[in-house]
C-alpha cells in the first residue's frame, strides 16, 4: 500500500495553481514530475561538487566522477545489466535510438530488412527510415489491431533471414499498450535478428530486466522516471557494443590521438564524447533510487486501480471514446469526445487547472489508423489520487456542455 | 467603415464585460459556431495551414481595393479566434492590413493561442493574412 498523502508532500510543484486553481498533473507519459528528493541532488551538486569528470586530479573532480560512476552502477543494478559499461548515458532515448541506428549503417547491407511497429513514437520511425535510405535497407512494419495491439501473426510472417533489426516500444506512448516484448524477441533471436526496445513509456511503470528478456538494445529517458530531462541511456550487450562504432567524435571518447591515427577509448567511453550531463547522469541516479525505495509493484498495483476507475469514470460520459483498449496497457487514457476536436477539450481542462496532453502524440501512423486528428491523453503517475481522476471527469463534462 | 483599430477597441470593449473566463470561452466558442464557413472550392490542400494541434484554411479574394478573407478550423476554438480576426482584418485595405498588428489579443487574454510554440496554425495564419496583403497590394495600381 502506498501512502499518497505523504508521497505527493515529496513533489512541490503538485502545490501550485494553474489559472487559479490547484494543478491537476495528468500529463506523466511526457515527462513526470521531480520529487525533492532529486532536486536536492541536483542542488547538491551544484553548490559542492561541480567538475569536470573522467579527468581531474583534483578533489571535485574525483568526488564528482565517483558519484557519476556511482549513478550508473545504480542504473545498471536497476535494469540488471551484466556490466556497468553496457550502460551508455545518453541525452536520452531519442540520442540512444540514433546512435544505434548510426552504429547499424555500417552493418547493413542493401535488401537487409528492418521491422518496426505500427505503435511507434516518430523518434523511433524516423532514424530508421533514414537508416534505410543511407542503406538500401527494407523498412517493414509490424501492423496494429483496433485494439491498439500488435498482430503478431503478422509479425511472424514479417520475419525472415533477412531481418537484421526489430524495433519496437516496450509500451505505445499514445494509447499505453504493453506489447508482447519477450515473444518478439525470442522469435527475432530465433532469426539471427538484433532487437531495440523503447522503454521511454515503460520505465515508469516496470522495471525490466535486460538479462532475463536477453534484449539485444534498450533505451529509456530520465525525466519520465522521476530525474531530469536531457539524460537517458542506452543498454546494449557487449558484444554489440563492441560491434557498433562510435557515433560522434570528441574528448573523453579517445583512447590515443596521433594526426596519423587515433584509437578508441573502452566501453562505455567510446560512445560518451564530450563532457556529458553531469549532473544529470547522478540525477538520474537519484530518481532511481527514489522509485525503487516505493516499489515498482505497489507503482504498478496503484495505477491500475487509478486506470480502471479513470476508465470506468470516463465511460460515464455521453459520446466519449477510449482509443487503446487492450487488456495489456498501463495508466494512459486517450480519448476523444464524439464531434469534438481534442484542442478544445484540452485547451478548457488547461482553464480549469488540468493538464493533459492534446495532439497526435508524435505518433501520427496511429491517428490516421483511426482516422482522427488526434485525443485528448491523460496519463497517471503513483503520485495521482481518484479525487484528481473526479476533477478530470467534471472538467470533461464541462468541456462537452460548453462545445456542444 | 471601420478602421482596423477601431474594430479592435470594439473588441475590447466587448470581452471587457465578461467577468471569468467561462464567459469569456463561451463567447469565442459561439462566434467559431457562427463563423461563416469557407467555401468548399476553397478548403483544398493548397489553403490549408497544418499546426500540429489543428488546421487552418484560409482564403482571400479582393474587390474595389479591399480584401475579404474566409477562413476554418477543424477546431472550435481555434475557429473562434479565426473570427475576431476576420472581423478586424477582412474587408480592409491591403496596406491597412500590413500596418495594423495583433496586439489586442492580448487585452482580450488570448495570448496563448498566438503563442508559436501552441502550434495551432493561428501564427501562421496572421502571416499568410499579411503575405495576402502583400499580393495584393502590388495589384493596386
Amino acid at each position: 500500500m502506498l501512502d499518497i498523502n505523504k508521497i505527493r508532500k515529496d513533489f512541490p510543484i503538485l502545490n501550485r495553481k494553474v489559472n487559479g486553481k490547484p494543478l491537476v498533473y495528468f500529463d506523466n507519459a511526457a515527462t513526470s514530475q521531480t520529487p525533492q528528493q532529486v532536486i536536492d541532488v541536483i542542488v547538491d551538486y551544484y553548490s559542492n561538487y561541480n567538475a569536470n569528470i573522467h579527468r581531474g586530479v583534483h578533489t571535485l573532480s574525483q568526488e564528482a566522477t565517483d558519484k557519476y560512476e556511482e549513478a550508473r552502477h545504480t542504473i545498471q543494478n536497476h535494469f540488471n545489466a551484466k556490466y556497468a559499461y553496457e550502460i551508455i548515458l545518453t541525452s536520452g532515448t531519442t540520442e540512444s535510438i540514433n546512435l544505434v541506428a548510426h552504429g547499424f549503417a555500417s552493418i547493413l547491407e542493401k535488401g537487409d530488412e528492418i521491422i518496426v511497429s505500427a505503435l511507434e513514437h516518430h523518434s523511433n520511425i524516423v532514424p530508421w527510415q533514414m537508416l534505410c535510405e543511407k542503406t538500401g535497407a527494407i523498412l517493414k512494419v509490424i501492423p496494429m489491431t483496433q485494439e491498439g495491439e500488435l498482430d503478431m501473426n503478422t509479425y511472424s510472417e514479417l520475419l525472415s533471414d533477412k531481418t537484421k533489426l526489430v524495433f519496437v516500444n516496450h509500451i505505445s506512448n499514445a494509447l499505453g499498450t504493453i506489447n508482447p516484448i519477450e515473444s518478439i524477441i525470442q522469435q527475432a533471436h530465433k532469426l539471427g535478428a538484433a532487437v531495440l526496445i523503447d522503454g521511454a513509456q515503460a520505465c515508469p511503470h516496470v522495471k525490466p530486466d535486460v538479462q532475463a528478456l536477453d534484449v539485444d538494445f534498450y533505451v529509456t529517458s530520465a525525466h519520465k522516471i522521476c530525474g531530469p530531462t536531457g539524460v537517458g541511456m542506452l543498454y546494449g550487450k557487449e558484444e554489440w557494443l563492441t560491434k557498433l562504432p562510435p557515433y560522434q567524435g570528441g574528448g573523453e571518447m579517445i583512447d590515443q590521438v596521433s594526426f596519423e591515427k587515433t584509437t578508441y577509448a573502452g566501453l562505455p567511453h567510446k560512445f560518451e564524447a564530450g563532457t556529458p550531463n553531469i549532473c544529470g547522469g547522478i540525477a538520474f541516479g537519484a530518481a532511481l533510487d527514489y522509485m525503487n525505495a516505493i516499489g515498482f509493484e505497489n507503482i504498478a498495483t496503484y495505477e491500475n486501480e487509478l486506470l480502471a476507475y479513470g476508465t470506468k469514470r470516463l465511460l460515464e460520459i455521453e459520446g466519449l471514446k477510449i482509443y487503446g483498449t487492450s487488456k495489456n496497457k498501463t495508466s494512459v487514457i486517450s480519448f476523444n469526445l464524439e464531434g469534438i476536436h481534442p484542442y478544445d477539450v484540452g485547451t478548457l481542462l488547461d482553464k480549469m487547472g488540468i493538464a493533459v496532453r492534446t495532439g497526435h502524440h508524435c505518433a501520427q501512423p496511429i491517428m490516421a489508423f483511426y482516422n482522427i486528428p488526434g485525443t485528448v491523453r491523460a496519463s497517471f503517475a503513483f503520485y495521482n489520487t481518484k479525487e484528481e481522476i473526479d476533477i478530470l471527469v467534471e472538467g470533461v463534462k464541462k468541456a462537452k456542455m460548453m462545445l456542444s | 467603415m471601420q478602421s482596423i483599430k477601431e474594430i479592435q477597441e470594439e473588441i475590447i470593449d466587448e470581452f471587457a464585460m465578461f467577468e471569468d473566463w467561462e464567459e469569456r470561452y463561451q463567447y469565442m466558442i459561439d462566434l467559431g459556431k457562427d463563423l461563416p464557413l469557407i467555401d468548399d472550392q476553397y478548403k483544398t490542400e493548397d489553403n490549408i495551414i497544418k499546426g500540429c494541434q489543428s488546421k487552418v484554411w484560409v482564403h482571400a479574394e479582393m474587390s474595389d481595393n479591399r480584401i475579404d478573407f474566409t477562413a476554418d478550423s477543424d477546431a472550435i476554438i481555434t475557429k473562434g479566434i479565426i473570427a475576431i480576426l476576420i472581423r478586424t482584418f477582412s474587408n480592409q485595405h491591403p496596406k491597412d492590413i500590413l500596418d495594423a498588428n495583433t496586439d489586442f489579443i492580448d487585452a482580450i487574454g488570448l495570448k496563448e493561442h498566438l503563442s508559436p510554440t501552441r502550434a495551432n496554425g493561428l501564427v501562421s495564419m496572421i502571416k499568410q493574412i499579411k503575405m495576402y496583403a502583400i499580393a495584393y497590394q502590388t495589384q493596386i495600381k
